[in-house]
């Protein structure tokens, strides 16, 4: 399958790169390709215009000084194998490496993965758990964007045509455990199910959490009512069936399904996973 | 779009179009036919080559994100008429059927121990996501890939 026809260009720096979106309106940003390229295969997306930030010095580092910061042209495979990310934000490590395959997480970009937003991929759940920054570089300067706030809707962030992501921030976030766990789907390993959670200990109770939900649901979020029923409990089963029932209640009008996934079943699996990465970050 | 690619050793200039897809450009352009295409969606595997010394599934790279780069195809791995040990150990413990899916499988297992020399069933099955073989089970895929590993790789 070829994709509809287009020009190429391979701009050498970020201005470059912006004074090419502007100039082309319709354009569109190549960086990994691993998910602009089937779409376009498919012919669900085309554009006159292909931008290959690819080779753009300075978007592929991953640095920790305090926070951790992560360049959007990093690799599902770089992030899933960086020290720094394991010891700060292991969650991360474990769903960048569930990304696709090998082979695809060896070119697809942490940057385009956002950038794309599909519901059912993993890392944008981690990354709304741990109150991550996706940083944006446009014409008019830059801005940062709570990962809450940038995941808006299916396949929809808060990205205007002529911005460029070029980092993602994640700020130091000191906890005493944390997981990501998932139900892959059998055939594609997407999440059909994807739940993040973070948990801060005092002694055998709960000090706080985070949890975040994807893949049942059009965007990955933030389930406050999970968060309040975890908080100051031992992380007994009573307080583990009220998490997952309040999360259930969270996402009732946000989730997804399809014939062989319905909704009420990725609702029921969501309180399910909730208790398994409870578990899994040592709840 | 001009480009310039190391193939198999060999420095490559082209002109191809740029929605060239680099599966078609190493099958159609340099009649290197041993990758091949299967699902054509991101999914098999059978077109894996290394870019780079990394694994990709070149059905989803164009040719021109190729351009400077070191591409290696299945054609690439035996030297002077020995096959590579992978390739061989492939013959030895019947890992194949019909023969279609092994040229990813072999591309993948290679790039697999250069990254992991001595990984474990799991890790051998694991890296063996993004390939499908509809015919073997896998089973003797996984015996060829640890026999090269045991035998101290390629």
């Amino acid at each position: 399958m070829w994709p509809a026809e287009f020009d190429y260009t391979r701009p050498s720096s970020v201005a470059e790169a912006l004074q090419l979106l502007s100039d082309n309106e319709d354009a569109k940003l190549l960086a990994g390709g691993h998910s602009l390229l089937p779409a376009m295969k498919l012919r669900l997306n085309e554009a006159p215009l292909l931008i290959d930030i690819s080779r753009i010095e300075g978007l592929g580092s991953i640095s920790n000084n305090g926070s951790l910061k992560i360049g959007a042209l990093c690799t599902h495979a770089e992030i899933a194998a960086s020290a720094d990310v394991q010891s700060s934000c292991s969650a991360l490590a474990t769903a960048t490496g569930m990304v696709g395959d090998q082979q695809v997480r060896n070119w697809g970009t942490l940057g385009g993965n956002v950038a794309h937003a599909d519901p059912a991929s993993d890392p944008p759940t981690v990354l709304v758990a741990f109150d991550a920054n996706i940083n944006i570089e446009g014409a008019s300067g830059s801005r940062s964007v709570a990962a809450s706030d940038f995941f808006m809707d299916l396949f929809t962030v808060d990205l205007e045509p002529g911005e460029i992501i070029t980092s993602i921030d994640i700020p130091d976030h000191p906890h005493e455990g944390c997981a990501y766990v998932k139900m892959p789907h059998p055939a594609s390993r997407y999440a059909v199910v994807g739940i993040c959670v973070v948990l801060h200990r005092d002694g055998g109770s709960c000090s706080g959490a985070h949890v975040a939900v994807g893949g049942a649901t059009v965007r990955a979020m933030r389930s406050p009512g999970a968060e309040a029923a975890l908080r100051g409990s031992s992380l007994d089963d009573a307080a583990l069936d009220a998490a997952a029932a309040a999360l259930k209640d969270d996402i009732a009008n946000d989730l997804i399904g399809d014939m062989s996934f319905p909704e009420a079943y990725r609702q029921e699996m969501a309180g399910v996973y909730l208790k398994r990465a409870v578990k899994a970050a040592g709840g | 779009m001009k480009i310039s690619v190391n193939v198999n050793g060999s420095a490559q200039e082209n002109d191809v179009e740029a929605r060239t897809l680099l599966v078609n450009y190493l099958r159609d352009e340099l009649g290197l036919t041993g990758t091949k295409i299967g699902c054509d969606t991101s999914q098999c595997g059978a077109c894996t080559v290394h870019m780079d010394g990394k694994a990709l599934k070149s059905c989803t790279c164009l040719a021109v994100q190729a351009d400077g780069c070191d591409i290696t195809t299945i054609e690439g791995l035996a030297q002077n008429g020995d096959l590579h040990p992978m390739q061989q150990s492939f013959w030895d413990n019947h890992g194949l059927q019909c023969g279609f899916c092994t040229p990813g499988m072999i591309m993948t297992t290679t790039a697999l121990l250069a990254d992991n020399p001595n990984p474990d069933e799991d890790e051998i099955r694991h890296g063996l996501e993004g390939n499908l073989c509809r015919c073997t089970g896998y089973h003797n895929i996984v015996k060829a890939v640890a026999a090269v590993a045991q035998a101290g790789g390629d």
